[in-house]
């Protein structure tokens, strides 16, 4: 049996999709181009392991160790990759960095493209035409629908995720957090604030 | 090629809806539509660009109103039935029909995360130099290629300018083909949101793409 949740009596209610896609892993499982306990362990992987507290770990390092922020700064990728974050769709990095002048914004307008080693699999918004569409021609307006409104003297730089590059943005550290722990900072920090589409918490939200 | 898949710019998508960081899947057909094409990977039929290619070669309207999951699935299915691994047949039965093609590896449970954390590195040895330094002016090709690119339709035939190179990196276009990697320069380069999309944008906002040196020519 390619998955063990099947049987039970929806099992009459499911989609058409799923049930072409649980005759496409039988049938793949049945040829031996696929193994479905290796399909269960991706599955768990990017559930469980592979997400956005990785990111967040780059984040709060970059807000406290100025030593390892210059490093993010010449070299994402080796940077990054020296905190164990080296998986599949981080190959190549950089890391923008926000600040009062400046705010930046990653897209693919050609597919998905997105850290996965540092932010897990992408959110469906991040995937589909609404995003994908306006975040090049209208990232201002893409914001307020994040709620987030940039003033006009702060430049708006979007980043069209067209090769394998993958961007991370660093969020500017929320102040009143000076005496922070690497560990608490990582807690403000969320998935959207490493898209663009979000800031860090401020300490009164993170609660 | 000009499908549906190029969405800068379009418009008429309405608002963003912005979902919390969990749950992951929305469905549990998601997780193994995402574990399967992962998996598959390793038979080695098919390369990145040509898994993209097959993507954004579904018809337009399907491309737009399938879950993003279901575009994977379609694209895989195109490709597998392209090389022979499956048959109509055997997909609407769900039964093996005739016998597997030979596949370079089956993805076993035991190399997962080896084969996750080892990932697929672009970057090749470096060869000659690069053509444009940061600083450069350069502007896009206008052009309409019928198969795979990286380079935007909103982003033909405009001026930027370098913001750095990134490296030496296995070129799409000829890599969806599936024949050489014909790996060459990779650069960031920077347009104004005024360049791209008019004057009534923000002067200081700008958009950069990772785009390739055959798209670029130096502006004369």
């Amino acid at each position: 049996m390619p998955h063990d949740h099947s049987d039970g009596p929806e099992h009459s209610h499911l989609s058409d999709i799923d049930a072409r896609v649980r005759a496409l892993e039988s049938l793949l499982s049945e040829k031996g181009y696929i193994d479905s306990a290796a399909v269960d362990e991706i599955v768990d992987t990017y559930q469980t392991k592979i997400g956005p507290r990785n990111g967040a770990h780059v984040v709060a390092k970059s807000w406290t160790d100025p030593e390892f922020r210059n490093w993010l700064e010449r070299d994402a990728t080796a940077a990054i990759h020296s905190l164990g974050y080296t998986s599949r769709q981080g190959e190549h990095m950089q890391a923008l960095f926000n600040s009062d002048q400046v705010h930046h914004l990653v897209v693919c307008t050609l597919c998905s493209c997105y850290p996965w080693s540092v932010l897990g699999l992408p959110p469906t918004w991040y995937k589909s035409p609404p995003f994908r569409s306006r975040a090049v021609i209208d990232p201002r307006g893409v914001l307020q629908d994040f709620g987030i409104n940039i003033p006009d003297d702060v430049s708006v730089e979007v980043h069209d995720s067209t090769a394998e590059m993958r961007y991370i943005v660093i969020p500017e550290r929320p102040t009143g957090t000076d005496d922070w722990s690497e560990d608490a900072l990582s807690k403000l920090v969320t998935r959207n604030a490493m898209i663009g589409t979000g800031f860090a918490l401020l300490p009164a939200e993170a609660s | 090629m000009n499908g549906a898949a190029d969405l800068g710019g379009m418009m008429g998508f309405g608002p963003v809806d912005d979902e919390p960081e969990f749950p992951k899947f929305h469905d549990a057909w998601e997780e193994r539509v995402l574990g399967i094409i992962v998996a598959l990977g390793a038979c080695g039929q098919w390369n990145l660009d040509q898994s993209r290619s097959a993507r954004e070669s579904l018809p337009p309207a399907t491309y737009l109103t399938i879950p993003y999951y279901q575009i994977w699935l379609e694209a895989a299915i195109t490709l597998m039935r392209a090389r022979g691994m499956v048959t109509d047949e055997e997909l609407r039965s769900g039964q093996q029909l005739i016998d597997p093609i030979a596949v370079k590896a089956t993805l076993h449970p035991e190399n997962v995360q080896k084969v996750l954390y080892a990932g697929g590195p672009v970057d090749r040895p470096e060869q000659g130099e690069p053509a444009f330094k940061a600083g450069d002016t350069v502007v896009t090709l206008n052009s309409n290629p019928t198969t795979h690119t990286r380079l935007p339709g909103y982003a033909r035939d405009k001026v930027g300018e370098i913001e750095r190179i990134h490296g030496f990196h296995v070129f799409p276009d000829d890599n969806a083909l599936g024949i050489v990697e014909n790996p060459t320069w990779l650069y960031k380069v920077r347009f104004s949101a005024q360049t791209l999309w008019g004057e009534d944008k923000n002067p200081d906002d700008t958009v950069t793409l990772d785009l390739w040196e055959p798209y670029l020519r130096a502006l004369e």
